[in-house]
């Protein structure tokens, strides 16, 4: 922890000392690499993930049952790989989900909560653990490891894709902002954080594929659902809302450019 | 024979035609639908409202031309003079205002935002994207260094009006820049945009040091 300290003192040292030469920005990103692999030694993820796993097993809701009947897309009670293949087609609720709006159908119809209940509480937050976090921590931990897979068979999962493209190169807002304007150029910037380009396969993989993360700036775990909203809410937009068509539609846009990344998250993050 | 080989053909395209405009839905199609998806998947909140994903003449067109599909020229020449037309220069004719107060509205990334309040002013964040001072490190680079940007180009009146024009409407200039048109959005006020152009334009100002 004193190493991190350390670094992270470093890193601040030099993101105020003096002249701008490009040598001392170089040094300055590879001080943050540094910061980023102290961190990653112990990954608070850990205890979201096995809180959802608790979860994952609990008899909850009005029926009183668990999910592990749930068929997060192959096949009721599979865990592992799950996350690869989503979002995609469920041929149950006629709709392509994401692992979030998946796990909404689950609660709904294996659980008996209500879609506002299931819906409720997306994100944790100070003082606010929520059982959404865990369980997309647990079951995502369970596809690190293997490459990101998602298919498009069925017409509805062409239509998320190109829906989900229409969204990203969609300028709306006050400040005319897409997706499309940090995440569509290599190599750019927005202040000292590097920002992918979601268009290039190589970004699109290292991105997607470090979704959900530990966020060590806010302390919690932040769902994939939560990067788009917090990516709206920068953007200027109003609010995405939770488990939506938009943010599921956009999702498959993004997950199937990153196939064939090995997935390895939860990641931990600034 | 060869006449009906010929006539046979010439049906089997048209169905093809055809069957291509049944199944493959138009990009106008496509367009309509996915604005009616996000209208179903956003809800307002504080200061942002669902108009926000209303789109003018601009971010129509600049949302079309992505990718491989570049904007003629013709249209991105209309774009430009359309934008030209919208920038409304400050009555008293003053361009420069104090660069120190330009040099806080460019480092602050406030305004806009559900999670802002509408009563603070907003900031340009103008090292969000470029750089601009020797001074100040963490700048982004999504537009062009503007370090020295007077000393290059002139300290003159017609960069000064140049430099307010492009801060107030970045779209009269570049079709389809990635820059926020802060005037004509109303982000920042004729002060603050005076201000920024000072910060650009003074000769005592960091960037042209």
């Amino acid at each position: 922890m004193s190493m991190t300290t350390r670094t992270a003192a470093t890193v601040l040292a030099i993101a105020l000392a003096g002249p701008a030469l490009a040598q001392e920005q170089d040094k300055t990103i590879q001080e943050i690499e540094k910061y980023r692999a102290a961190l990653g030694d112990g990954n608070p993820a850990e205890l979201w993930e096995a809180r959802g796993d608790a979860i994952w097993k609990e008899k909850r809701g009005p029926k009183k049952a668990s999910l592990e009947q749930c068929d997060l897309g192959l096949g009721p009670g599979v865990v592992r790989g799950a996350y690869t293949v989503l979002p995609k087609y469920f041929a149950d609720t006629g709709k392509v989900e994401d692992l979030e709006s998946r796990l909404v159908s689950c609660m709904v119809a294996i659980q008996g909560f209500t879609p506002e209940q299931a819906k409720k509480d997306p994100f944790g937050g100070p003082g606010k653990k929520v059982a959404m976090d865990a369980l997309v921590a647990f079951i995502t931990s369970e596809s690190r490891g293997l490459p990101m897979n998602v298919a498009i068979r069925h017409p509805k999962e062409q239509e998320a894709f190109d829906m989900g493209k229409q969204i990203f190169f969609h300028r709306g807002g006050p400040y005319d902002f897409s997706c499309a304007t940090c995440h569509g150029v290599n190599n750019q910037r927005i202040r000292l954080q590097d920002l992918p380009n979601l268009l290039n396969p190589r970004d699109a993989k290292r991105a997607y594929t470090t979704w959900p993360a530990y966020r060590v700036s806010q302390g919690e775990v932040r769902s994939f659902q939560w990067r788009l909203y917090d990516c709206f809410r920068q953007q200027r937009f109003p609010e995405l809302e939770f488990a939506s068509p938009a943010s599921v539609a956009l999702t498959m846009f993004l997950a199937y450019n990153a196939n064939g990344g090995k997935f390895d998250a939860p990641a931990i993050k600034r | 024979m060869k006449t009906g080989t010929q006539h046979a053909l010439a049906i089997a395209f048209a169905l093809a035609g055809l069957t291509g405009c049944a199944t493959a839905p138009s990009y106008d199609e496509t367009r309509e639908q996915a604005i009616a998806m996000m209208k179903a998947s956003f809800k307002v909140r504080g200061q942002a409202k669902l108009d926000r994903l209303d789109q003018d003449d601009m971010q129509r067109l600049c949302s079309q031309y992505v990718g491989e599909k570049v904007m003629p020229k013709e249209i991105a020449q209309q774009l430009e003079k359309a934008q030209q037309a919208l920038v409304k220069y400050p009555a008293d004719g003053k361009l420069l205002g104090d660069w120190k107060r330009g040099e806080r509205i460019a480092q602050s990334g406030v305004g806009k935002q559900f999670s802002d309040d509408p009563a603070r002013p907003a900031g340009g964040n103008c090292y969000a994207c470029h750089q601009l001072t020797k001074q100040e490190l963490a700048y982004g680079t999504i537009g062009p260094s503007l370090y020295n940007f007077a000393k290059t180009r002139g300290f003159g009146a017609d960069i000064q009006r140049y430099a307010y024009g492009k801060v107030f409407n970045s779209q009269a200039f570049t079709a389809c820049s990635s820059m926020p048109r802060f005037g004509h959005a109303q982000i920042l006020t004729e002060e603050q945009m005076k201000d920024v152009v000072a910060l650009l334009m003074s000769p005592d100002s960091p960037v042209n040091k």
